[in-house]
């Protein structure tokens, strides 16, 4: 069986600096992804070129056996691909129930249908007490809840998920975890994220890739991974203990 | 039962206000009609449109011109006028959201049309160029519904209507499905391509709304004014006119635009009223009072008079 998502020999540059060359990873339905490496790997570039925000100067890229590079950022939404942002980007004057409406009236029919998947979702994610109130009020973390709560609400098969730990306190942390895990376990959701808060890494990653100066340095299990000289050198430091 | 009342007061108007009143009533219904015009593109959508003369010029002309050379009444020009202004409307969308303007520069590119609209009809002999074109004033006691010609009462009417009808469109769009793709725009354009939506089409819809219904008002201002003047329908000031009612009122509200046309003429005409009972005649003193208003409701009330109101008044949106 093909893999979901299969991300083919992608480069790109910016004005000459090569932020990702020869990237090419699987991501198979039902799997958890983790896409590691120091600031400036060229992550979130490659994050961008699948969610068809930059187009790859070399590469494909494949979703559920279909080209998908070169498509705009809404039809790739549409393939089934949502995504949250790394600098979060919350329609700050509308409610936290009305964000998470936009994103679920992709695959709705109706207005009410959306809200009502909406509500759901906003539950989800722990932010039912403050579905009414404005993004602009919101803390960090629930920024970035909200983020993905509205990239959910699109019903997407494949989950991008650029940093969403960051900021969030252990214990926060762990139930978001926990949320994924759920969604990926229950409906099946195939999830490719980026993070450096190792520890919902290997909590949630069956298979880590690293990228280094824009290049696939290693991939593998997670335990393996974390052992590997190479990583360890350039991105995790030679006394982690995970 | 606040909105009942003020439906009865205002359809029972013309019974009892002397044609001066009336007039003013005309003219604020006018400008919360085109403001709730623009609202739709600035204030749902985010696209900063500051040249709204241009569909109204267009309009007035088109059905203004079909009446004044071939007779041809305005329930005919009005389809004709919104036609016209709309494919402008999408034109001017095209251009811009085609190639990533927006903003500012968004902004300059509606001024610049306008502008260039004006200057062509100052050389256009069918409108009659920069002398105007004058439609024919029938008797004021008769109504004349197929030709658009009566007394004031008349034009009165047909604004409320007009204006109801804007209110009820933009309350209808604002829940559906393009209120929250526009909204989403609006907030943040990148986080809504994100979640699915075609930015493009959704900002071309808003667009080609706002021109068709601003046609609507420029085919209203032919008949009711009756002279046209490529200096004055298609100069800024109308623009301006236009967006100045949605700015101090609340932009992007239902009621802001209504309400901001209420709170302007009004103030503006007393104002006028005013120094003019003391026997002051100073030109220009309407315009720096709006000035003014406009100052003093960025600084005191950035989201306009309406949201701070309906907060005082314990409604919520």
């Amino acid at each position: 069986m093909s893999a979901l998502l299969e991300v083919r020999s992608i480069g790109k540059s910016f004005r000459g600096l090569r932020a990702v060359h020869d990237a090419a990873f699987d991501v198979a339905e039902g799997a958890i992804v983790g896409l590691i490496g120091p600031n400036g790997a060229g992550k979130t570039t490659l994050f961008n070129v699948v969610a068809g925000v930059y187009a790859a100067d070399a590469g494909e890229v494949r979703f559920a056996g279909r080209r998908i590079d070169g498509l705009r950022p809404d039809q790739v939404c549409a393939a089934g691909i949502g995504r949250t942002f790394q600098i979060v980007k919350p329609f700050a004057g509308l409610s936290v129930l009305d964000n998470v409406i936009v994103g679920a009236l992709l695959n709705s029919k109706t207005v009410s249908a959306a809200k009502g998947y909406a509500a759901e979702i906003v539950e989800r994610l722990g932010l039912g007490a403050k579905a009414d109130l404005p993004a602009s009020s919101l803390t960090m973390p629930d920024r970035k809840r909200l983020e993905v709560a509205r990239a959910l609400a699109t019903r997407p098969k494949l989950l991008l998920l650029d940093e969403v730990m960051a900021g969030l306190r252990p214990t926060e942390c762990d139930q978001m975890v926990e949320v994924f895990r759920d969604l990926n376990r229950k409906e099946g959701l195939t999830i490719l994220l980026i993070e450096h808060v190792m520890r919902a890494v290997m909590a949630l990653a069956q298979h880590i890739v690293v990228l280094h100066h824009g290049e696939i340095i290693a991939r593998g299990a997670p335990g393996e991974v974390v052992r590997d000289p190479a990583v360890l050198e350039c991105y995790l430091g030679e006394e982690t203990q995970v | 039962m606040l909105l009942a009342v003020l439906g009865v007061l205002l359809a029972a108007l013309p019974a009892f206000a002397g044609n001066y009143l009336l007039s003013v009533a005309t003219l604020i219904l006018y400008l919360a009609f085109a403001g709730q015009a623009w609202n739709v593109m600035m204030g749902f959508a985010g696209q900063l449109s500051l040249g709204h003369s241009l569909y109204v010029g267009v309009a007035a002309y088109v059905a203004g011109g079909l009446f004044f050379h071939y007779g041809i009444g305005p329930w005919a020009g009005l389809w004709l006028a919104m036609l016209v202004c709309m494919l402008m409307g999408a034109a001017i969308g095209f251009l811009a959201f085609r190639f990533g303007i927006s903003g500012v520069y968004f902004a300059l590119l509606t001024i610049a049309f306008a502008e260039f609209t004006r200057i062509g009809f100052d050389h256009l002999g069918w409108t009659g160029g920069p002398g105007g074109m004058f439609l024919k004033v029938a008797q004021r006691d008769q109504i004349d519904l197929l030709n658009f010609r009566g007394p004031p009462a008349m034009y009165y009417y047909a604004m409320l209507v007009l204006a109801a009808g804007a209110f009820a469109l933009c309350a209808w769009l604002l829940r559906s499905r393009a209120g929250y793709y526009w909204q989403a725009i609006r907030e943040n354009e990148e986080a809504a391509q994100a979640l699915g939506i075609n930015t493009f089409r959704w900002k071309m819809i808003a667009m080609m709304i706002s021109s068709a219904m601003t046609a609507v008002a420029g085919v209203f201002f032919a008949f009711y004014y009756n002279n046209l003047f490529p200096e004055q329908i298609f100069h800024i000031s109308r623009s301006i006119e236009i967006i100045l009612g949605p700015i101090i009122g609340g932009v992007g509200t239902l009621f802001g635009p209504i309400l901001g046309a209420a709170v302007l003429t009004v103030l503006g005409d007393s104002i006028t009223e005013l120094l003019a009972a003391f026997g002051w005649e100073i030109p220009g003193i309407k315009q720096v009072f709006y000035g003014v208003v406009l100052l003093a409701v960025i600084m005191f009330l950035p989201h306009g008079i309406w949201p701070a109101l309906a907060r005082r008044l314990g409604i919520s949106k």
